[in-house]
């Protein structure tokens, strides 16, 4: 792979609910960066996981309001799911776009990720596609394995600070917090089991429900971690996965992997969790 | 503001509920005090031309006679009022305004109290405070007996009046500022909704795309912008416009969004010939078909089908608006819970207050409980929400027409 031939294929994901902005971004991109291949155009959310976990492309454009799940749930996901293996590719290049996002829009601002506002006119994205070709262009000159890793694993390392930033903007933005829960109502046939809050080990997701585990035993509750989260005090209740939120006092140990996930005991069970590498670093000595 | 505030609403918010109940009885009290006592003097005043007994023992009787009426009236009015309020409450319908609205019957009871009891009430009042021993009413002379119950009906007749029309004075001046300011809240969030930044930008970006590819339906796609910017705007001057009109704006609207939403989205309109002059108020369809769009439709990854419909039920108008989204929970009716909210705001989406909140406040100041908003999970298999709006035919044109609701 030489650094010509690298740029060459420049390859690119467009995720974007709305045809003929997707169709409009890449006839733009194909004018201005005529060696950058879209590989692949899709209109929501976890589609864009899927395709960019897929397809590894260099560059991934991402709407914020998509059905599903937005842009930034799957930068997100991608942050997590991103594979780890020595040689794996390095990690794509996320360009934000949005209508108008007033809260996203000033933390991109802080954090310098790149995003590009709708409607999209041609100087600042021939702006934006310098500053792509020239962050591309510092990855190549490394063609030994270990030091395409080390490139990489910056690659993620920024974006990582970069998604932990917005994600604190986010939760400001959201302004006051919904009432605490205390009790947890299960419902399992007729019968309504209510399980204080406190004793709950942590809570997983499950596609469209949540398993709550206590000590004893576990339930299931027909409603989204997305919408649990804003009731639990994030003090006692520490979200350690996009789909896991535990509660801190029941985390015995903390071991970091070579891959920069951290696995977690548990006290009273006997099951391990995954703290991703977007939420590694609530796991440091004092 | 507290004239607006629905009294005995304590389950809301006991406090200031009662606050504001205290503050309105503090008020009333007021002026029917000052009422009293301007009649009280002058009765004394008017009396002292017979000569009986000096100008400050009548000071005394009026005032005992006036005060045992004044009493017996408000303590008579307060529980009448309580007790209708009550009843309101339990009827499930909304509160009088100013809280002591009971209307003429309500107010036979208090004053026929208030003159049988009054002056014998007030006489020995009076008695125990002179040290006079003035004769029972059933031992006067007839013409004095006559004067007595004359002054007293005459005095109460002229309080209650006073007081009543006093109360109607206050009730219709809150009730023409509480029009006028949800006419002008209406007007900004039907504005503010109308002219998101989220749709509006995102229909401009569809628009500078449109005009590389194809002029032709550019040049349309903005035909369709300027009547929906231009009836947003004006929708806050008309009090109202046919049906057919309100069909043309939603078109244009699902033909901004169309364009946007492409094959995700598909619509019907249906709209039968007798129904196309009927009046309505403009915009009044609009919040619940973007409802539609927003929250059923754009956030689900397939789209699906939207549609809106016109019927006749007897005097009743009809308008439906049905979607095949992501639907509701029937008893959340889509307003959402504080978490979702707080949710929405984190991912950059407005919460979905002003669709149905705003066209229930409308319709209520239009129509009162002649027409109703109703919003229901869809009852076939294709899922989604369908919202059913009623509006009374014979008198479709609002009883009050006001620029805006």
């Amino acid at each position: 792979m030489t650094a010509t031939s690298a740029h060459a294929t420049a390859r690119a994901l467009i995720a974007e609910d709305e045809p003929l902005l997707a169709a409009g971004l890449q006839a733009d991109l194909a004018a201005l960066w005529p060696a950058l291949q879209v590989v692949a155009s899709v209109g929501d959310g976890a589609s864009a996981v899927q395709q960019t976990l897929a397809l590894q492309p260099d560059v991934c454009f991402l709407d914020i309001r998509m059905p599903g799940s937005s842009g930034m749930e799957a930068a997100l996901a991608l942050v997590e799911d991103w594979p780890d293996t020595p040689g794996a590719a390095a990690f794509p290049l996320l360009v934000f776009v949005t209508a108008y996002d007033q809260y996203a829009l000033q933390a991109f601002e802080a954090q310098a990720v790149d995003y590009l506002v709708k409607p999209l006119d041609r100087p600042r994205l021939a702006a934006c596609v310098q500053r792509l070709q020239a962050r591309l262009a510092e990855r190549l000159p490394a063609p030994a394995p270990a030091r395409a890793a080390s490139a990489a694993d910056t690659a993620l390392q920024q974006t990582l600070a970069q998604l932990r930033a917005l994600l604190g903007a986010a939760g400001v933005a959201a302004g006051a917090p919904a009432p605490r829960l205390e009790v947890v109502q299960a419902q399992t046939g007729t019968l309504v089991h209510l399980v204080p809050v406190a004793d709950v080990v942590y809570f997983e997701a499950a596609d469209k429900y949540v398993r709550v585990v206590t000590a004893e035993r576990e339930h299931l509750i027909r409603t989204s971690l997305r919408e649990l989260l804003p009731q639990l005090d994030p003090q006692v209740f520490w979200q350690v996965h996009r789909g896991t939120v535990v509660q801190a006092r029941c985390i015995r140990t903390a071991r970091r992997e070579d891959s920069g996930k951290v696995t977690l005991t548990l006290a009273g069970r006997p099951e391990t969790l995954t703290a991703s590498r977007l939420y590694a670093h609530l796991f440091k000595g004092m | 503001m507290t004239s607006t505030t629905p009294s005995f609403a304590l389950p809301a918010a006991p406090a200031t509920a009662l606050a504001a109940c205290l503050g309105r009885l503090r008020k009333r009290l007021g002026r029917t005090t000052l009422v009293m006592v301007l009649l009280c003097t002058g009765i004394a005043l008017l009396l002292n031309a017979f000569d009986l007994l000096g100008l400050g023992t009548k000071l005394v009787y009026s005032f005992c006679i006036g005060g045992c009426c004044w009493l017996l009236n408000e303590a008579g009015t307060l529980l009448q009022a309580a007790a209708s309020d009550m009843l309101r409450r339990r009827r499930g319908l909304p509160m009088s305004p100013n809280g002591f609205d009971i209307g003429w019957r309500g107010k036979i009871w208090p004053t026929l109290a208030c003159v049988a009891l009054g002056p014998l009430v007030g006489m020995a009042l009076g008695d125990s405070i002179t040290g006079l021993q003035s004769p029972r009413l059933w031992e006067l002379g007839a013409s004095t007996s006559r004067i007595t119950l004359v002054i007293t009906v005459l005095g109460s007749i002229i309080t209650i009046s006073a007081i009543s029309s006093m109360e109607r004075l206050a009730s219709a001046r809150a009730q023409a500022e509480a029009a006028q300011r949800l006419a002008s809240e209406t007007q900004l969030r039907l504005l503010q909704s109308q002219l998101e930044p989220h749709m509006l930008f995102n229909t401009l970006a569809n628009l500078r795309v449109l005009i590389g590819l194809d002029a032709t339906r550019a040049q349309a796609m903005l035909d369709h912008l300027i009547a929906f910017l231009r009836a947003t705007l004006q929708a806050s001057r008309a009090g109202e416009h046919p049906l057919a009109s309100e069909f043309e704006r939603i078109a244009d609207y699902l033909a901004l969004m169309a364009v946007r939403m492409g094959p995700r989205l598909q619509t019907q309109l249906h709209l039968p010939d007798d129904l196309r002059a009927l009046p309505v108020p403009p915009l009044l369809l609009q919040p619940l078909v973007e409802n539609s769009i927003q929250h059923g439709l754009e956030p689900q990854v397939a789209g699906g089908r939207l549609q809106v419909a016109a019927r006749r039920d007897g005097h009743t108008l009809v308008l439906t608006v049905r979607d095949t989204g992501v639907g509701c929970s029937p008893d959340s009716q889509r307003a959402p819970s504080p978490a979702a909210a707080a949710d929405r705001a984190a991912r950059g989406r407005p919460a979905a207050g002003f669709g149905l909140q705003g066209t229930r406040e409308r319709l209520q100041t239009l129509y009162g409980q002649r027409a109703s908003l109703q919003l229901a999970a869809a009852d076939d298999s294709d899922g989604g929400t369908l919202a059913t709006l009623r509006l009374p035919i014979a008198a479709t044109s609002p009883q009050a027409r006001r620029p805006l609701p």
